[in-house]
């Protein structure tokens, strides 16, 4: 039209406004678009038959991976750091599929990262849940996320075709993994709990480890003379450290069905005697902690062991690893196992707690499921195993990874000391990951026992109250066990 | 169409539309803004806590009140309301009074000098240091304070006391002092910002008030109770609307400073905290929504009620 004919016109302030104006109109809905609904959205997430869209199988390839499918890691960087996977598994998946991309990401926190990515249906291929900030692996199966490993476990070893995976690692590893079942979870690392300590102290001093609540006693008794703090955990983060104690100490007393019965919600399994005796015996020991250790964090904790400040400190086999910075020479970890109640312990007192832990999930949603059971079959295999022992200083579910290795003191004394137990073995808690409430009352109830402000009377009717209301939530989803 | 102003009859109108277009299409941005990422929150936080969402599925199933019925037999969403009451209490009357103190001080108190109320020496400086710990984020605030209250003599206020023969002090760790620990370090940090919102406030009443009231014979005493105070209740009131919402909050030091993240026993945990685990460590965040739409009405009352109860008729000046 007539102003506009001609001569191009320069755009006045105003109108260059206007037309932001009216782009932020248009922004405007595309921004709630964006933001979506927090439950919405489920519609376009990916089909969960994501394996369908993968190659030929053969008996190299035996879940089909299509060669250039794009393959998404996730990594917990914690005490096992992630150099296992960056240096030594993705690695070898890239050397099998050298045209796949390998997409490695680390976090300390797992739910924060990656809750948003299934509520939005944009999940990673393969994931370590683990951390203090882990996603809750029953939760995620009941909302069907998680693949069944059970093609996993059945598939051909890639050391010896003739056997399958689960033939090749330690009894009770698929087990520890199921849910409803069926193996959702393939629990990786294998590590030993107990106390540990500095073997040269000990040497020097003349003390030996305990093997009875008797002795322990006495002992703590001596290192107290000598200035040192017997025993200690933190309490500001790490009660559970300690509750692990207690729990394999009534499982010691009273068998392993003390802790099935807790993870399976029996009636009265926290009166227990076994729990109540357990939980009366540590609360002496508590005894022996400055208060102050309530408000440190473990690794506040752990580093005044090393400067020989504490004797006895409750800890897992990846402590020598995770200490390894703040160890001095004079300073070698050395493990024992929780000292028995009394004779007529049903496990004897070479009885360890021995769990295959580190659970690794694969998202059912995933874009490439079958390079993700492959990733995790070179886990699997001897030589992914064995550069998880010499990346990470834990052993793996995977039998004999660890012949063969120079192994540092504290996994010598891990190895040995599940040598020693044979089959004696404590079995893992499920409901530290089934019933997370339950779990947190765990951790405080154990401060107020170790630290001395309830009985153990107290501490198992507070865990039993805990435990029935667990049971009478109809929104939790209940879960057995019998093994 | 770059230009749809047609002919002579639309041109007046299409003019009109362009000046409110104008006013509309920018007000619209910070609305739409608004209420995307905080209307439709809230909204979608109302629906969901009527829902037993876990926080994966895409369909979470509605059930009612049941989960408001359930915070009435919570023992721990109950002590977490009982801590706030306590922070609501006592944590806007320290920091108002401490903040109040020192602003009379830097303003005020160094008395009249050649005609002028000036405040103590060196005020200038002060009113800078007072705002420092304002200016650390929180996050850093927690680590800080983690070295200055551990438990054993390492700590730096147990050292202080251990060179004047004090055992040490479990300034987190024994319950009935853990929330009165935190609660300081929240003062320590806001105390500054009121500093400077006081003395604005002071600032701002003519100083032929104070002298007259000077010449009439007040000392500091009557000048802060007769004149200050009444001339600046409306900053007052600000400040205890915005300490008691942060009364409410507390959850990142809570986080980093607590045993065991609210203990011992319960001793310090707040609502913030409790939603955060209830959603992200129990999965359950259909329960979760239901403590915050609580927390939103415990907010929204504490406001209504403080502007309502502490409303005075204004003092023209």
């Amino acid at each position: 039209m007539s102003n506009s004919a001609g001569t191009p016109r320069e755009i006045t302030r105003r109108q260059m406004l206007r037309r932001i104006g009216l782009t932020a109109l248009v922004a405007g809905p595309a921004a709630s678009f964006l933001s979506a609904c927090a439950t919405g959205g489920g519609s376009s997430a990916a089909s969960p038959t994501a394996a369908a869209s993968g190659g030929a199988t053969s008996a190299a390839n035996p879940f089909g991976v299509k060669a250039d499918a794009a393959l998404e890691v996730v990594i917990f960087k914690g005490g096992l750091g992630d150099s296992y996977a960056t240096d030594v598994h993705e690695p070898l998946y890239k050397k099998e599929f050298p045209k796949a991309t390998v997409k490695h990401v680390a976090t300390q926190q797992i739910a924060q990262t990656l809750q948003p990515r299934f509520a939005s249906g944009d999940v990673p291929d393969f994931i370590a849940n683990s951390g203090s900030d882990l996603m809750d692996n029953g939760a995620l199966q009941s909302e069907g996320q998680l693949l069944d490993l059970t093609p996993l476990f059945d598939a051909p070893s890639i050391d010896d075709p003739s056997k399958k995976v689960r033939d090749t690692l330690i009894p009770g590893t698929v087990e520890s993994g199921l849910i409803a079942d069926k193996p959702y979870i393939l629990n990786y690392v294998f590590t030993g709990y107990g106390l540990w300590y500095n073997s040269k102290l000990f040497q020097e001093k003349g003390w030996t480890a305990p093997k009875t609540f008797d002795e322990f006693k006495t002992l703590c008794d001596t290192i107290k003379k000598a200035g040192i703090t017997p025993y200690a955990y933190a309490g500001k983060n790490a009660s559970y450290y300690q509750y692990w104690m207690i729990l394999i100490t009534a499982a010691k007393a009273g068998g392993n069905q003390v802790l099935i019965d807790i993870d399976n919600l029996a009636d009265g399994a926290w009166n227990n005697d076994a729990v109540k005796q357990s939980a009366a015996a540590w609360a002496e020991i508590g005894k022996f902690m400055d208060k102050s250790y309530e408000g440190l964090i473990h690794t506040e904790v752990q580093t005044r062991q090393n400067q020989d400040k504490i004797a006895l400190y409750p800890s897992g086999a990846w402590l020598e690893n995770e200490q390894k910075s703040n160890t001095p020479a004079s300073f070698e970890y050395a493990v024992t196992p929780t000292p028995s109640l009394t004779s007529a312990d049903k496990l004897p007192f070479e009885a360890i707690r021995a769990v295959a832990g580190e659970p690794y999930i694969i998202p059912a949603k995933g874009k490439n499921t079958a390079g993700a059971l492959e990733y995790a079959r070179i886990m699997l295999s001897k030589e992914g195993a064995k550069g998880f022992i010499e990346k990470s200083g834990s052993l793996t579910v995977v039998i004999g990874s660890a012949d063969g290795l120079n192994l540092a003191p504290g996994l010598k004394s891990t190895a040995d000391a599940q040598k020693a137990a044979g089959a004696n073995i404590v079995t893992y808690s499920s409901f530290e990951n089934w019933y997370k409430e339950l779990e947190t009352e765990l951790r405080k109830q154990t401060n107020s026992l170790m630290f001395g402000r309830i009985s153990a009377e107290e501490f198992c009717a507070n865990m039993q109250k805990k435990a029935d209301a667990v049971k009478a939530d109809s929104s939790i989803t209940k879960q057995n066990r019998t093994v | 169409m770059r230009h749809g102003d047609g002919g002579a009859g639309g041109r007046l109108l299409s003019a009109k539309m362009r000046t409110y277009g104008f006013i509309v299409s920018f007000l619209l941005v910070p609305l739409i803004l608004y209420v995307v990422f905080v209307i439709s929150p809230y909204a979608q936080a109302f629906y969901i806590s009527l829902t037993n969402w876990r926080g994966i599925s895409a369909n979470p199933q509605y059930i009612g009140f049941e989960n408001f019925g359930r915070l009435l037999d919570d023992d721990v969403f109950w002590a977490a309301v009982r801590h706030h009451g306590l922070l609501l209490l006592a944590m806007p009357l320290i920091t108002i009074a401490i903040a109040l103190f020192f602003s009379f001080l830097l303003n005020v108190g160094g008395g009249s000098k050649g005609g002028a109320m000036r405040g103590v020496r060196g005020s200038g400086f002060y009113r800078v240091v007072y705002f420092f710990p304002q200016v650390l984020a929180v996050a850093v605030v927690g680590v800080l304070f983690q070295a200055i209250y551990r438990p054993d003599g390492t700590g730096v206020l147990n050292g202080l006391l251990s060179t004047v023969g004090l055992g040490p002090v479990g300034w987190l760790i024994t319950p009935d002092l853990a929330l009165w620990s935190i609660m300081g370090v929240v003062v320590w940090q806001s105390v500054g910002f009121y500093v400077v919102l006081f003395s604005a406030g002071m600032s701002a009443i003519p100083k032929d008030v104070f002298e007259a009231a000077a010449l009439d014979g007040a000392g500091r005493f009557r000048l802060f109770f007769g004149i200050t105070l009444p001339l600046i209740w409306d900053t007052i009131q600000v400040g205890w609307v915005y300490l008691g919402i942060a009364a409410f909050d507390c959850f990142a030091l809570v986080q980093v400073l607590s045993v065991d993240r609210g203990g011992p026993d319960n001793a310090t945990t707040v609502l913030p905290l409790e939603i955060w685990r209830t959603a992200f460590t129990f999965s359950k965040f259909g329960y979760a929504s239901a403590m915050g739409v609580a927390l939103f009405f415990l907010t929204i009352t504490f406001a209504a009620l403080s502007l309502r109860v502490t409303r005075r008729e204004r003092i023209e000046f």
